[in-house]
C-alpha cells in the first residue's frame, strides 16, 4: 500500500501530459476544420473538439480507454472486432513460439556447456541470428511458410521462437556454469556421472538464471508474434489490428491494440514471475 | 592405507612449470590423524587432491588402501571436506547429506538411517529439516563433515575445514573432531595453517615447504590420545609446537 502513492502520482502525471499533448497535436486539425466551416472557435470549444475527434492525431486517454472497453467488453469474443479474440490469436502464437524458443535455448545451452565443439561454434551463430533485423526476416518467414501451404499460428510462432530463444540460451549457459570448482570437485569425489552432475548440480543452480531469462524471452516472443502479424495478409491478431488501424487512420484502434499488447506482455511476465516465485520458494532458494 | 613413493606433480602453466610436489614420500597407517602444515603454496592442497584422485601425479607412485587413487575413489575410500561447506542452498541439511548417498545408489530407508546417524555424530540432531542458510557457519561446516562421513569411507580428507571460522568455534569443532575420530577410528588427513590446531589434533605432523613443494619434517606426537583443550598449556604441547615452528622456519630458509 505504501507503494501505491508514488505509482498513482506518476500515472496521474503521465495522463496529464498526455492530455496536454493531445490538445496540442490535434489543435491544427480542429482549427483547419473550423476555418473551412468559416466558424470561429472559442478556447473552450477548441479543447472539447481536440479531445473528441473521430480520427485524432493523438487520441486522448479517455478515447483510448473507451476504445479498449469497446474492444474487450462491447463485442462477442468470437467477433472479429473483439480485442479478446485478437489477443487470443496473438497469445496462442506467442506461447507456442515461446515454448519452442525456450526449449531450443535450453537444449543449445546444455550442448554448449557439455561439448567443446558446440561451445565454440554455436554462440557466434546465435548472436548473428539476433543481429538480423526481425522486420526483414518476418515477411520472408511468412512467405516461405505460405508457399508450403502453412499459414496462421505456426509461422508467427517461428518468428516468436527466433526472438525468444536467445535470451534463454544466454541465461541458461550462464546458469549452468555457475557451480564453482569446489562444487564440481565434490561431485567428482563421489564419482558422480555426468548426468548426475547435470540433474543434481548444474540444473538446480541454473534455475534463478533461467527464470530471469524466461521473463525476457516471453516478452520477446510477444514482440516477435506481433511483428509476424504485420505483413499484409494477416487478418487476425493484435499486430493485424495495429496494421488495419493504420490503414484506415483509426488511431483510437491502434492505441487500443497497443495497450492490449502491453497489458498482455505485462500479464505474461507477471505469470512467469509467479511461477518463478513458487518454484524458488519450494526449492528453498527464496529467502 | 596411503602410500606415497617419490610422488611429484608439476603443473604446466603459461609462466612455465610449477613444481607443486616434488619427491613426496609418506606412509599413513590406518587410524592415524595426520596434519599437513606449511606456508601458502607448498602443495598441501595438491597432495590431498592427488590422494583423492582429483589431480594425477606426474611422477612417483601413490596407492590408497592398496589401490590406485582412482580405484579407491570408486570404492568410496574417502570423504573430502573443503574449506567452505559447499552445501546446496536448495537442499535441506538432511537432503545435502543424503546427496552423495543418492549418487552412490543407497536405498531410501538406508539413506534416512545414515543421515540420522551422522547428524547425531556431528551433534546436529534436529537440524535435518533446516536449510543451510538457517545455520551458523560452524554448523554448516559440521554438516559438510557429516556429509563426508555418511557413506562410511575409512579415510577423511580435510582441507582447512575450519580455516574460515573464528577461534572459539574452531576450538569447539577441534574438540568435536577429535571425539569423532576416537569414536569412528577413521584415518584423517588434515590441512591447516595453525600450529596449535595441528599439534592439538594430530598423531603425526607433516611439515612442508614450497618451491618445490616437499616434506621437510615429519613429527610424531607424544601426546596421549585423550586430549582435553587445556592440554595446550602443558610443557609437552608447547615443546611440540616449538618443534613444528622450527621445522617451518628451516623449510623457509632465509625467506622470513
Ligand atoms: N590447477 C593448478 N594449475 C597450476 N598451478 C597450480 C594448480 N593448483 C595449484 N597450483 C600451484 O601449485 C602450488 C601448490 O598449490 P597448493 O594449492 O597445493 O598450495 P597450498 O599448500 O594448499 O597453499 P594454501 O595454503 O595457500 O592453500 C602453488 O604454487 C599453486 O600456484
Ligand atoms: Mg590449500
Amino acid at each position: 500500500m505504501r507503494n501505491l502513492l508514488p505509482i498513482l502520482t506518476v500515472l496521474l502525471a503521465i495522463v496529464a501530459i498526455w492530455y496536454v499533448a493531445a490538445i496540442g497535436m490535434n489543435s491544427t486539425w480542429a482549427r483547419d476544420q473550423a476555418a473551412r466551416a468559416e466558424t470561429r472557435l472559442s478556447a473552450g470549444d477548441l479543447v472539447i473538439q481536440t479531445l473528441t475527434l473521430e480520427r485524432p492525431v493523438l487520441p486522448a486517454p479517455h478515447q483510448v480507454a473507451a476504445g479498449l472497453w469497446e474492444g474487450i467488453a462491447g463485442q462477442k469474443i468470437t467477433s472479429k472486432r473483439s480485442l479478446v479474440w485478437h489477443g487470443w490469436i496473438t497469445l496462442s502464437a506467442t506461447l507456442t513460439g515461446f515454448a519452442i524458443g525456450s526449449l531450443a535455448g535450453i537444449l543449445l545451452a546444455v550442448g554448449i556447456v557439455h561439448d567443446r565443439a558446440m561451445d565454440q561454434s554455436v554462440m557466434p551463430w546465435a548472436v548473428a541470428s539476433q543481429t538480423v533485423p526481425i522486420l526483414a526476416i518476418a515477411p520472408m518467414v511468412i512467405v516461405v511458410f505460405a508457399s508450403a501451404g502453412i499459414t496462421g499460428l505456426l509461422p508467427k510462432a517461428v518468428i516468436a521462437a527466433w526472438l525468444s530463444f536467445f535470451p534463454v540460451l544466454v541465461g541458461m549457459v550462464k546458469g549452468l556454469r555457475t557451480p564453482d570448482r569446489m562444487q564440481l570437485d565434490l561431485m567428482r569425489s563421489w564419482s558422480a556421472s555426468r548426468p548426475q552432475m547435470f540433474w543434481r548440480l548444474r540444473l538446480p543452480s541454473s534455475l534463478p538464471y533461467l527464470f530471469a531469462s524466461l521473463k525476457v524471452g516471453i516478452a520477446a516472443a510477444l514482440v516477435g508474434t506481433i511483428v509476424g502479424e504485420l505483413p499484409a495478409g494477416a487478418s487476425a491478431g493484435l499486430g493485424a489490428r495495429l496494421l488495419s488501424g493504420s490503414y484506415y487512420g483509426q488511431t483510437v484502434q491502434i492505441w487500443a491494440a497497443l495497450f492490449a499488447a502491453a497489458a498482455l506482455a505485462a500479464g505474461l511476465v507477471i505469470a512467469v514471475g509467479r511461477i518463478e516465485a513458487v518454484t524458488l520458494r519450494r526449492m528453498g532458494l527464496a529467502r | 592405507m596411503i602410500e606415497a613413493n617419490a610422488v611429484s606433480l608439476t603443473f604446466q602453466t603459461a609462466d612455465g612449470p610449477v613444481h607443486a610436489l616434488k619427491d613426496v614420500d609418506l606412509s599413513i597407517g590406518a587410524g592415524e590423524f595426520v596434519s599437513f602444515i606449511g606456508p601458502s603454496g607448498c602443495g598441501k592442497t595438491t597432495f590431498l587432491r592427488t590422494i583423492a584422485a582429483l589431480e594425477s601425479p606426474t611422477g612417483g607412485a601413490l596407492t590408497v588402501n592398496g589401490m590406485s587413487p582412482d580405484e579407491a575413489r570408486r570404492a568410496r575410500a574417502y570423504g573430502y571436506v573443503f574449506q567452505a561447506p559447499g552445501l546446496y542452498p536448495w537442499r535441506t541439511i538432511a537432503g545435502n547429506i543424503s546427496l552423495p548417498l543418492e549418487i552412490m545408489g543407497f536405498g531410501k530407508a538406508d539413506r534416512a538411517e545414515r543421515v540420522r546417524r551422522v547428524l547425531e555424530l556431528v551433534d546436529l540432531e534436529g537440524f535435518g529439516g533446516k536449510f543451510p542458510w538457517q545455520l551458523s557457519g560452524g554448523m554448516q561446516q559440521r554438516a559438510s563433515i557429516a556429509r563426508a562421513l555418511a557413506f562410511d569411507a575409512d579415510i577423511l580428507l580435510m582441507d582447512e575445514p575450519f580455516g574460515a571460522l573464528d577461534e572459539i568455534v574452531r576450538d569447539r569443532l577441534n574438540e568435536a573432531l577429535l571425539e569423532l575420530w576416537r569414536k569412528t577410528g577413521k584415518t584423517i588427513g588434515f590441512v591447516t595453517h595453525s600450529i596449535p590446531e595441528a599439534v592439538y589434533l594430530s598423531t603425526r605432523i607433516v611439515v612442508m615447504s614450497p618451491r618445490p613443494g616437499r616434506i621437510t619434517r615429519i613429527i610424531d606426537s607424544p601426546l596421549p590420545a585423550e586430549r582435553p583443550l587445556d592440554i595446550r598449556d602443558t610443557p609437552e604441547f608447547i615443546a611440540l609446537a616449538h618443534e613444528v615452528r622450527e621445522g617451518l622456519r628451516e623449510g623457509h630458509g632465509d625467506d622470513i
